[in-house]
């Protein structure tokens, strides 16, 4: 379980939005079983490069990216690549809870009916039960998997798309701020929920509050104005950083 | 703030400051602003309905004169063979005779006065009715010989005399109707020959010559409307949709893509008649496809209707919150999943309505179809004229209000207020099959 591997590798990453340089030469390495935090002020880039690590980006025509972002040694960004089958490998969790206006089954059963994971209907059953109990979620909803996805509280919403990314069966878990739309007790939920999703996929996070990181990640890496400034063990980044610009964000005194 | 009154500390929050007045002030002036501007344009639809149905709901009533006309068969058929040929060879001049005498004999049966003659007398009958008669006598052959009692239509004046709106004092220099014969129409009503009932020709009959606004119906012109509706249906939602999406899911934003998108919103502002000559010189001129056919009247108002539904799915399309296309995205789907699964059911009843709004709209031109000749002069009825389909002459529904306003005789004037009422329950009923589908498909994310 705890192989280190390197999962992802960024190299030389240069995000332009237009006229604006919004990541500057970001080099960073994620590796598998591993929770890795990305933090930093508002606008640093942080969630720029994260959505860069599935090319969801793409979507953004102004959006230009250059570097190397090697997953699994091969190169995202390599014009072979479809986006949809990488999009498969490396899922996401967005900032706001944004479950599909359909049944909480039809929510986690899309992913896996659109890329063929089941033959039959139980199949589909079992691959569904799966993903939300590890998403922590089937106990609370067994008996209405039929009521709108909308119908659940912001946590279990949030749960639910976590349920419906992990369906997939990615490698990779991409979360964009997952906690900031929740409350004390179900940021709580999603937290413990992270760290059982280390055992099976590499998981980034982005993450607004420190305490969220330190709790839930081994590797931090903090960005500030687009530059990745320091990138380390976790425990590291918030005992003793190295760099002058991370000790002055983690304590407060800038961001 | 522009002028400085000083917040008095410790002032009492029981007394208002004139501050506070005048802002009250200025609410309350502006509440009233709108309410009589609502005031207003609901007197303006209340005038504008009550005129329309004061006028046109005599249009679906109408006189008949109920008559026992003996089919004289050395009239019709002198031979006495009942050959079928033989009898068509009489025309309605043949016919007219038969109608006067049975006119003549009501009059003696029921002993009423009248110094007209037999012809005159006659003349309070529609100038259909030989027809009516003949095509009776054509399809029953066998009932040569018999009195067979008819109704028939009584002629525009005497329509109009019933309904009040030919009166005696004013038909002077009028040679249709005289004082005497309205003499004579007060003692048949009174005897109950001559009497005014729904009249279901108006709805489902065809449009009749200028000689006999009595007959006129809207029937025909509504199968055309219809055919041209189905037309429109079957191409602009199609076309209009997938551009919408294609504009406003796949394509690049640039500068071809905005000029699109500004022309594409002038083209809904472009009068409608120059999509009536647009269509003369392309789908008739050039492309040589009939005049008058519902078909090019379609592919017109196709054009005109294009615009309308584009931008309102683009609208819609745009309603949708982008997270649920990232949420897509997010898990492997395509963007033409994302767009299919997820974007389209969310937009689906404001593009429902947009369409719906679209083809109200495309009903009620007239220009265009003036220009292209939709005004098609049907008179036989239905199924006959159906018969042909998208590629036969015919006319539509506003195209016909049209047509009988622009007539003479002041009987058309009322049809033409009798088909606006039409023309607007259709337009009313197709508005509330909008609201119906978007309280219906209405889905909350």
């Amino acid at each position: 379980m705890d192989r280190h591997d390197i999962k992802i590798a960024a190299s030389n990453v240069q995000v332009h939005y237009g006229e604006t340089h919004a990541i500057k030469d970001v080099n960073v390495e994620i590796s598998d079983n591993t929770v890795t935090a990305f933090i930093g002020p508002s606008g640093c880039g942080k969630s720029t490069f994260l959505r860069c690590l599935n090319r969801m980006n793409d979507t953004i025509q102004t959006c230009k990216v250059k570097g190397n972002i090697l997953l699994d040694g091969e190169n995202i960004y390599d014009k072979r690549v479809d986006p949809v089958q990488l999009r498969a490998k490396v899922g996401m969790v967005f900032q706001k809870p944004n479950p599909f206006p359909k049944s909480i089954f039809d929510n986690v059963a899309y992913g896996p009916k659109i890329h063929g994971m089941a033959r039959d209907k139980y199949e589909l059953e079992e691959i569904v039960e799966k993903a939300l109990r590890r998403a922590a979620l089937w106990e609370e909803v067994k008996d209405r998997l039929n009521a709108p996805g909308t119908g659940l509280s912001g946590g279990q919403q949030q749960r639910l798309c976590i349920a419906r990314a992990v369906a997939t069966e990615p490698e990779v878990l991409l979360m964009d701020e997952p906690c900031s739309a929740l409350d004390p007790i179900a940021t709580a939920q999603v937290e413990e929920l992270i760290d059982d999703l280390r055992q099976r996929f590499s998981v980034v996070i982005v993450t607004h509050s420190m305490q969220q990181a330190a709790r839930v990640s081994q590797k931090t890496a903090f960005f500030h104005l687009g530059n990745l400034v320091e990138f380390g063990e976790t425990g590291q980044i918030f005992t003793n950083p190295k760099d002058p610009r991370t000790e002055s964000y983690i304590t407060g005194r800038i961001g | 703030m522009s002028d400085h009154i000083p917040r008095q500390h410790g002032a009492s929050l029981l007394t208002k400051t004139a501050r506070t007045k005048k802002r009250n002030a200025a609410e309350t002036r502006f509440k009233a602003y709108g309410i009589v501007a609502i005031s207003i344009s609901l007197l303006m639809l209340l005038v504008l309905v009550t005129t329309i149905f004061s006028k046109g709901l005599g249009a679906y009533q109408q006189t008949f004169i109920t008559l026992q006309v003996e089919l004289l068969e050395k009239k019709l058929d002198k031979k006495g063979n009942r050959n079928l040929a033989d009898i068509k060879k009489v025309s309605t001049f043949g016919y007219a005779p038969l109608i006067k005498s049975a006119v003549a004999a009501k009059v003696e049966e029921l002993g009423i006065e009248s110094g007209l003659k037999t012809k005159q007398m006659a003349g309070i009958v529609s100038k259909g009715a030989a027809a009516q008669l003949r095509d009776y006598v054509i399809a029953h052959p066998e009932r040569i010989g018999d009195t067979v009692e008819f109704r028939f239509l009584a002629s525009s004046r005497v329509d109009g005399y019933l309904k009040g709106r030919v009166h005696r004092d004013r038909i002077g220099n009028d040679k249709n109707i005289s004082p005497e014969q309205l003499d004579l129409v007060d003692g048949l009503m009174a005897a109950g020959v001559v009497n005014k009932t729904f009249n279901i020709d108006f709805i489902i009959g065809a449009d009749a010559s200028d000689q006999r606004p009595e007959a006129a119906g809207m029937g025909v012109s509504m199968l055309g409307s219809l055919s041209m509706m189905l037309v429109v249906l079957a191409l602009s939602l199609p076309i209009g949709v997938g551009a919408s999406i294609y504009l406003e899911e796949f394509a690049p934003k640039n500068w071809l893509t905005d000029i699109i998108e500004v022309n594409i919103s002038n083209l809904a502002a472009v009068p409608s008649i120059v999509y009536g000559i647009l269509g003369l010189a392309v789908f008739i001129n050039y492309m040589h496809m009939p005049m008058s056919a519902p078909l090019v009247g379609g592919l017109v108002l196709t054009l005109m209707t294009l615009p309308t539904i584009i931008i309102s799915t683009r609208a819609a399309l745009k309603a949708v919150p982008p997270s649920l296309r990232d949420a897509a995205l997010g898990v492997g789907a395509s963007r033409m999943q994302a767009v299919f699964h997820h974007v389209l059911p969310l937009a689906a009843p404001g593009i429902l309505t947009g369409t719906i709004i679209g083809l109200a709209q495309a009903l009620g031109e007239t220009a265009p179809l003036l220009l292209i000749g939709m005004v098609g002069y049907i008179a036989s009825n239905a199924p006959d004229s159906i018969a042909s389909g998208l590629l036969s002459p015919n006319s539509a529904m506003p195209a016909q209000i049209y047509e009988w306003a622009k007539r003479a005789d002041p009987a058309f004037y009322e049809r033409a207020w009798g088909g606006i009422i039409l023309l607007l329950f259709f337009l009313v009923a197709m508005n509330t099959v909008a609201v119906i589908l978007r309280r219906r498909f209405e889905r909350r994310w």
